[in-house]
């Protein structure tokens, strides 16, 4: 099809660039709340690429759930336990752990880059033709109404399970991370999102 | 636009969300850490899932990132509780102190 | 009633199992009168089934009596099942008629004894074992007995347990035995794998056929010699015999005399097909085997002192001429011997058991002498044994040697000479315990002081054992202890009247009875020797054995009675040539040597590889154990290792387009 413009290489590297870069802030930073500021710069970086997708609403699902539920999450906990930020980085205990992690990570990259490229051609790209694009039918909120139909019509049975599994986390949680009254201090309770 | 630049690009780029989310799983200690890190293994495959989606023009994949937030939030969730319960009983453990399955 | 044959067996097993069971409440000496009564029963069967072959003609004259299936597995079958033919029935003529007749010796002989009941239970085990032997119809039952007897020959020399001597001598028996029958074993494995079947009638007639190969044959027949010479008392395992005089006289008679060790030579006769069928050295080499050991245990016997032991090289010596007759084709004349050899020593080791009895247990013939005043019964009925076993006409022992010595010459005249060397020899020896014993001075005055008088034998009163200077008497045995003796001392004296040759006018219709009653079995094997120098002079070997046997008297006669010549026993002969204690030497140093070298290779290879399996899997265990670190990480680890292998076969692989 047409050519990718300038705005469209300027809007992808950038995106990939913050999620790469906020990967391996993840993995590299000492600080947990550094890193944890890492993985909010990666789950932008996600959402901006679903947008870039046409996928709408699921960019802000990511924002809200992702960044502001679960890493909020990330973080009440950290200052809670007061993790500490003197674990040594560069002392290994497990030896074989290293290259065991290398050859995973290289592996993977490898095999599924490899799977990827070869894979190129078998890709039939047919944009559009099953997902509705606000810029071709007009209609702005053409995704969520696609994607609510899709929901609450094929996946109405799964959608329910979700809601239940969401039900038995909470209790789950509260139970898990109660105080017993024989326990000295006071009981704490989870915030949890929806 | 994703015909401009090309799923390949998006799927590499998940790949090595991917892959950089599990090399951080096997290499760091601290528990908190390695939950982000399955976070970033998480994102990668919806990353997956919607490019996929687009490309293949199926709402079943976006439907698909729906769910795997969710369980991904419930999950969170649970793992966070787990590991206040162990960490208010030994504070400052890492992921090596815990090794009862030790045989 | 032929079909009657399992009652044979039938009768001592009934007797066993019910001495099992009331033997103790029977107690002394209705235990040993229901033992007696048992074998005769047995040997009334014989008798029926005997008579009941005699009206069939010639060939009809074997019947197989099949009990059950005994082993059947694939093409491997075996079936416990009896054969009852002339050779079958001859043997089980003497067995169960002996053994009867040393039953009933043993109830006199025994009286008095902590374990009267247990010593019948354990004859009549023997007879059964004995029978089952005979009357086999395969090798595999042949060896049931085979090794019954040999038990019961461990159970009755070691009778008397709590003598260390006896309990060794019965040990030394069960396994100079066991080396036999190894030999045994290897044959029935080798027959069974030429042949395809362990009975006498598939093997004798692939033997007969000429399918059988002239190597296997001769395999067969060496092995079953080993076995013989284990179960026979002959060159090289003979060494048992002599320490098995440690039982009581009656399992002498019984066992070392009469029947287990003649077992030897009835397997041979048994398959004399194959015999025949082999190369030549294998006769040879039985005949040779024979007449050696023949003249070996002759020159031990008269050096010895004790006259059990006597006896017992005796029978050593007179099986090697039943090998010499089995070797050179004499078949007929090998059972021939057996019969009479049976007859006479078990009557001359009753006798010996009645003078030791009398003799309140002294067994030195040094102590004893003139006995006869005393005695008389069983001085006449062992001077009838002696003329017999020396080869002096007409008794039976003259008949049944002359008749070996004739297939000797016929075969080799080196076998010959050695077989009339021994006849010599057998004659002064037997000559010189009965002057030593019977004759001469009355030495056991000097006994007195260390004899006790034991109790009295059944139906006697007290008897006086010393007389009015307070000096020690030997006594005269009990009716139940002479009857048999007058019973074998007749057939010992007319036994030849079974097998007397064509001589002197004898009428041919009387003479080699035995021979036509046997003829359907060996006939395949018998040699054929009508044609010989030796045949055609008959009378001239007639004489010469005569000439030995009462050369041999003369000059047992001019050592021990006139004391002409000085008594040459060298130590070299009292001691067996140290060919036992060579053994037990070899046995308890390089033997064990070598003996601990198997058990150390048992312990560590066999056990150790068993072992070792069981320790390997814990070793390899310990070493996976280290696997298990409990990081979970290193887990997480290795399961991404896993996921990158899976992609890795898919990619490359099989290929994901």
């Amino acid at each position: 099809m047409s050519d990718a413009t300038f705005l469209e290489y300027v809007v992808f590297f950038s995106a990939a660039i913050m999620i790469l870069g906020g990967a391996i802030g993840v993995i590299t930073l000492k600080n947990p709340v550094h890193a944890a500021l890492g993985l909010v710069l990666t789950l932008f970086g996600v959402a901006v690429q679903f947008v870039a997708m046409e996928a709408h609403f699921l960019a802000a699902v990511q924002v809200i759930v992702y960044a502001g539920a679960i890493v909020v999450l990330f973080l009440f906990v950290i200052m809670l336990l007061g993790v500490d930020e003197s674990i040594d980085l560069s002392i290994e205990p497990i030896p074989i752990q290293r290259p065991l992690a290398a050859i995973m990570g290289l592996g993977l990259v490898g095999l599924l880059g490899a799977a990827i490229v070869r894979a190129e051609d078998a890709l039939v790209i047919n944009p559009g033709s099953g997902i509705d694009v606000a810029g071709e039918t007009g209609n702005n909120d053409s995704n969520i109404q696609q994607l609510a139909t899709n929901l609450y019509g094929d996946h109405v049975f799964a959608f329910q399970l979700t809601s239940v599994l969401l039900i038995v986390a909470v209790a789950g949680t509260v139970l898990l991370t109660r105080k017993w009254p024989r326990d000295a201090g006071s009981s704490e309770s989870e915030s949890s999102d929806a | 636009m994703i015909a401009a630049i090309g799923t390949s690009s998006y799927l590499l780029l998940a790949a090595l969300l991917f892959a950089i989310g599990a090399f951080g799983l096997l290499v760091r200690r601290n528990p908190l850490i390695m939950f982000m890190c399955i976070e970033l293994m998480l994102n990668a495959a919806n990353l997956t899932f919607v490019a996929l989606a687009t490309q293949l023009g199926d709402i079943n994949g976006q439907t698909a990132v729906f769910f795997v937030m969710v369980v991904a939030a419930a999950e969170v969730v649970v793992g966070l509780g787990i590991l206040v319960s162990i960490l208010r009983r030994r504070p400052g453990a890492t992921a090596d102190d815990l090794a009862e399955l030790k045989g | 009633m032929a079909d009657l044959v399992w009652l044979i067996p039938a009768f001592p097993l009934a007797g066993f199992l019910l001495l099992l069971v009331f033997g103790r409440r029977l107690g002394d000496p209705n235990a040993g009168y229901l033992a007696t009564a048992m074998v005769f029963g047995s040997f009334a069967s014989t008798v029926l089934i005997f008579f009941d072959l005699l009206s069939k003609p010639a060939e009809d004259r074997d019947t197989v009596v099949t009990l059950f299936s005994w082993l059947p597995v694939g093409t491997f079958q075996v079936d416990m099942a009896f054969l009852a033919d002339p050779l079958s029935i001859a043997m089980c003529l003497f067995v169960t008629g002996i053994g009867g007749l040393i039953h009933l010796f043993a109830v006199g002989y025994m009286h008095g004894d902590a374990k009267f009941s247990k010593f019948f239970l354990y004859l009549n085990l023997f007879v059964f074992s004995m029978t089952l032997l005979v009357l086999g119809e395969n090798l595999l039952v042949t060896f049931l007995g085979w090794e019954g007897v040999g038990t019961c020959s461990y159970l009755l020399i070691a009778f008397w347990h709590s003598r260390e001597s006896a309990a060794t001598a019965g040990k030394k028996a069960f396994v100079t035995n066991r080396v036999g029958d190894w030999g045994v074993m290897l044959a029935m494995f080798l027959a069974f794998s030429a042949v395809g079947s362990l009975s006498y009638s598939v093997i004798n007639e692939s033997a007969e056929t000429g399918e059988l190969a002239a190597s296997t044959a001769s395999a067969i027949a060496m092995l079953l010699l080993l076995g013989a010479a284990g179960k026979s008392a002959q060159l090289p395992l003979y060494i048992w015999l002599p320490d098995a005089m440690e039982g009581p006289t009656p399992v002498s008679a019984l066992i070392h005399a009469a029947t287990m060790v003649t077992g030897g030579v009835f397997l041979l006769t048994r398959i004399n097909p194959v015999i025949a069928a082999s190369y030549d050295w294998v006769p040879t080499t039985i005949a040779w085997v024979g007449v050696i050991t023949a003249l070996f245990a002759a020159t031990i016997a008269l050096a010895q002192n004790d006259i059990k032991k006597v006896l017992a090289y005796s029978t050593v010596s007179q099986i090697g001429y039943m090998m010499l007759a089995v070797g050179t084709g004499g078949y007929v004349a090998a059972i021939f011997h057996m019969i009479t050899h049976a007859a006479f020593k078990a009557l001359m080791f009753l006798g010996a058991g009645s003078v030791i009895h009398g003799m309140h247990e002294e067994q030195d013939m040094r102590k004893m002498g003139a006995l006869r005043t005393v005695m008389p019964i069983t001085a006449g009925t062992f001077i009838v044994g002696w003329l017999a076993i020396a080869g002096v006409p007409p008794f039976s022992g003259f008949w049944s040697k002359d008749e070996i010595l004739l297939f000797a010459l016929a075969d080799s005249p080196a076998l010959y000479v050695v077989g009339i060397i021994t006849a010599i020899l057998t004659a002064f020896y037997m000559t010189r315990q009965v002057i030593m014993v019977f004759f001469g001075e009355a030495k056991w005055t000097s006994a007195a002081n260390e004899a006790e008088a034991p109790e009295p034998a059944e139906g006697e009163e007290p008897i006086e054992t010393h007389d009015a200077h307070g000096e020690f008497k030997p006594h005269e045995s009990p009716p139940v202890m002479w009857i048999p003796l007058v019973v074998l001392a007749v057939l010992a004296a007319f036994g030849g009247v079974l097998n007397l040759p064509k001589l002197f006018g004898i009428p041919s219709g009387v003479s080699y009875e035995l021979e036509h009653w046997l003829e359907p079995v060996i006939e395949f094997g018998e040699a054929d020797i009508t044609g010989t120098w030796a045949y055609d002079n008959k009378y001239i070997l007639v004489a010469i054995a005569v000439a030995a046997a009462l050369s041999g008297l003369a000059l047992a006669w001019l050592v021990y009675t006139k004391k002409r010549i000085k008594p040459w026993e060298p130590t070299l002969f009292a001691n067996g040539w140290y060919y036992d204690a060579a053994v037990s030497w070899f046995m308890g140093t390089p033997g064990r040597e070598g003996f601990q070298v198997v058990t150390d290779f048992d312990a560590k290879v066999v056990d150790g590889a068993v072992n070792g399996v069981g320790v390997a899997v814990k070793e390899a265990a310990t070493e996976v154990r280290k696997g298990q670190t409990g990081y979970v990480r290193q887990y997480a680890g290795v399961i991404g290792i896993g996921v990158v292998l899976l992609l890795g076969w898919f990619v490359v692989i099989r290929g994901i387009l």
